[in-house]
């Protein structure tokens, strides 16, 4: 009898059972499902406020920092080069840029599958950002590649005609930032740290791909394009330092998007980039300041704002590796040797770099490309594990020594594509339509001649 | 007639109107100025490059009066205009021809 009755309670209970096994399947991927797009949309959001926050570093960040450094009948031209990149680089980015840079191709550029956009949707891409919607990740990474050929119009600023600006912008974006930005960023990039790269290169933001090239390639367009008149002969200063500083701040904040953003979610590593870039802009300011303090006499304002950005420059490649006080020691660092390359070596060299984008993004960028490998720690950023799936060493402070070598290639690779590059499409739109523009339109100013307009009418 | 033309420190401006309003004189003409004479410029760094600025902001008055108050308009700007250092300006005169006054055809002294 109680035989019977456990055998019939048990058939009772398994029926029971294989009755609730497809409603709990069924809700529990349904939980899944939620916590999935939970996820989606928190990243999201970030990731799309870190895009308008990159391109604010552009227009209007640097294009009041650059701005407020010419003299005012310079003050459009300059502004405008940061502008009509917002433009042109879009339409190069919707057409080929993307595609060149992030889908699969060799190790040095990206194919074409990508090209007009084709197949980037809503749906993630998943070895990139496997959280957020691949239209997201596209036009956040088209933000970077608006700001690096801007950063460059600081050292060709005051003297090279708005048309071959626009030529020279175009190839070089084309000839010099794509293939940079696939070797280290693209799946299959030579120089990628993640995806696949033989010689893994550590830079969270762009401190190679952004500051390295574009510093590089400015000191090219100043050595080629001359002095502007009157260089040392006549004061060529500032029309408005305070137009630089409001610029100089916008720079700060938009930076949070660079770096934070470039975790690509709202995640911890966001949390611990964006502290360790305030840090260091931080550290630089007062870096650059007590420098000029001491060597000049004043701490000036504008040396201040230029040490931030320097700072800034230095941790972009570190952001997502360092710890919040070695980032204070990456800002300081560059505050200081960033100072002594503006106001000694350019001097001693003798070549117009007419806004430093050489002497902050360049010199900059390469002390905190070797920096990171320095201080790059797996207890902040533990995404790269070894074959038995623990964290990898990253710099010197994990043990991993080698890792200066691969830092110093990536740099070594940024510098010589951007020294061929840049000089070779000079010499194309020298033949083209000539770069620099005649003496009586520098004179005049490039408002006037270039555009037909001036930046200040005290008349009207 | 007389032109007195007065290059002063921009920040003695108003000392000296105060001073020309306590002796009567109603009718002045003040423009900002910039120059320099043996007062040395300052520095000014930009980016470690320095530039030598000797041109200093100025104020220049003008004022056109008879020849009987000369002397005590004279007065009257030089102790309100000087500091004592270097940088205090000059006061020239000049002899004035003619002088009218454009609403009604006044000549001379009944112009000023």
């Amino acid at each position: 009898m109680r035989s019977i009755l456990v055998a019939l309670s048990g058939a009772v209970v398994s029926a029971a059972v294989a009755q609730a096994q497809p409603v709990l399947d069924s809700r529990l991927s349904a939980v899944e499902s939620a916590a999935r797009s939970a996820q989606s949309a928190g990243d999201n959001a970030w990731m799309l406020v870190s895009a308008a926050l990159v391109l604010m570093m552009t227009g209007p960040g640097l294009a009041l920092f650059y701005g407020g450094l010419v003299r005012r009948k310079n003050v459009l031209g300059t502004m405008m080069h940061s502008f009509v990149l917002m433009a042109i680089v879009t339409v190069l980015w919707a057409f080929i840029g993307y595609s060149l840079v992030f889908s699969e191709g060799t190790g040095f550029i990206g194919g074409g599958h990508y090209a007009f956009l084709d197949g980037v949707g809503t749906s993630p891409n998943t070895d990139y950002a496997p959280t957020i919607p691949q239209l997201t990740f596209m036009v956040y990474q088209l933000m970077f590649a608006i700001i690096t050929p801007a950063l460059i119009s600081g050292a060709f600023a005051e003297r090279m005609k708005f048309s071959a600006m626009l030529l020279f912008t175009l190839l070089w974006t084309l000839i010099v930032y794509f293939p940079m930005a696939h070797m280290v960023w693209g799946k299959g990039g030579w120089l990628n740290a993640f995806l696949g790269g033989a010689i893994p290169c550590l830079d969270f933001a762009g401190g190679t791909v952004v500051h390295i090239t574009s510093g590089v390639s400015a000191l090219v367009c100043a050595l080629y394009l001359g002095k502007r008149q009157g260089y040392l002969i006549e004061p060529i200063k500032p029309h408005s330092v305070v137009l630089s500083v409001i610029g100089a701040c916008l720079l700060w904040v938009g930076w949070f998007g660079f770096n934070a953003g470039s975790a690509l979610g709202s995640s911890g590593l966001a949390t611990s980039a964006f502290v360790a870039t305030h840090f260091a802009a931080a550290a630089a300011t007062l870096g650059w300041m007590f420098a000029e303090w001491i060597c000049s006499g004043k701490p000036s304002v504008l040396g201040a704002v230029s040490g931030s950005v320097a700072g800034l420059v230095a941790i972009t490649p570190a952001s997502g590796f360092v710890k919040p006080v070695p980032a204070l020691g990456i800002g300081f660092a560059a505050g200081v040797i960033c100072y002594f390359m503006v106001t000694v070596a350019k001097h001693r060299l003798g070549y117009d770099d007419s806004l430093d984008a050489f002497g902050v993004h360049g010199v900059g960028g390469f002390t905190g490309a070797m920096l990171t490998g320095v201080l790059a720690t797996n207890a902040v950023n533990d995404a790269l594990k070894d074959s038995a799936g623990r964290p990898q060493a990253l710099g010197v402070v994990d043990g991993h020594w080698g890792q200066l070598g691969n830092q110093a290639i990536g740099a070594a690779i940024a510098i010589a594509i951007a020294v061929v590059g840049t000089y070779l499409i000079l010499r194309v739109c020298d033949a083209i339509c000539g770069v620099r523009v005649s003496p009586e339109h520098e004179t005049e100013g490039l408002d006037l001649s270039m555009h037909g307009e001036e930046g200040y009418n005290f008349e009207s | 007639m007389k032109k007195i033309e007065a290059i002063i420190q921009p920040f003695k401006l108003n000392d000296v109107r105060e001073a020309l309003k306590g002796i009567g004189v109603d009718g002045v003409t003040v423009s900002e100025v910039r120059g320099h004479g043996r007062q040395k410029g300052h520095k000014e760094i930009y980016r470690g490059m320095e530039y030598e600025v000797d041109l200093l902001p100025k104020v220049k008055l003008e004022l056109i009066v008879t020849d009987a108050r000369v002397e005590e308009i004279t007065g009257a700007l030089l102790k309100s205009a000087r500091t004592g250092k270097i940088g205090d300006g000059k006061i020239f005169i000049y002899d004035v021809r003619e002088a009218i006054r454009i609403r009604n055809d006044d000549r001379g002294d009944a112009a000023l």
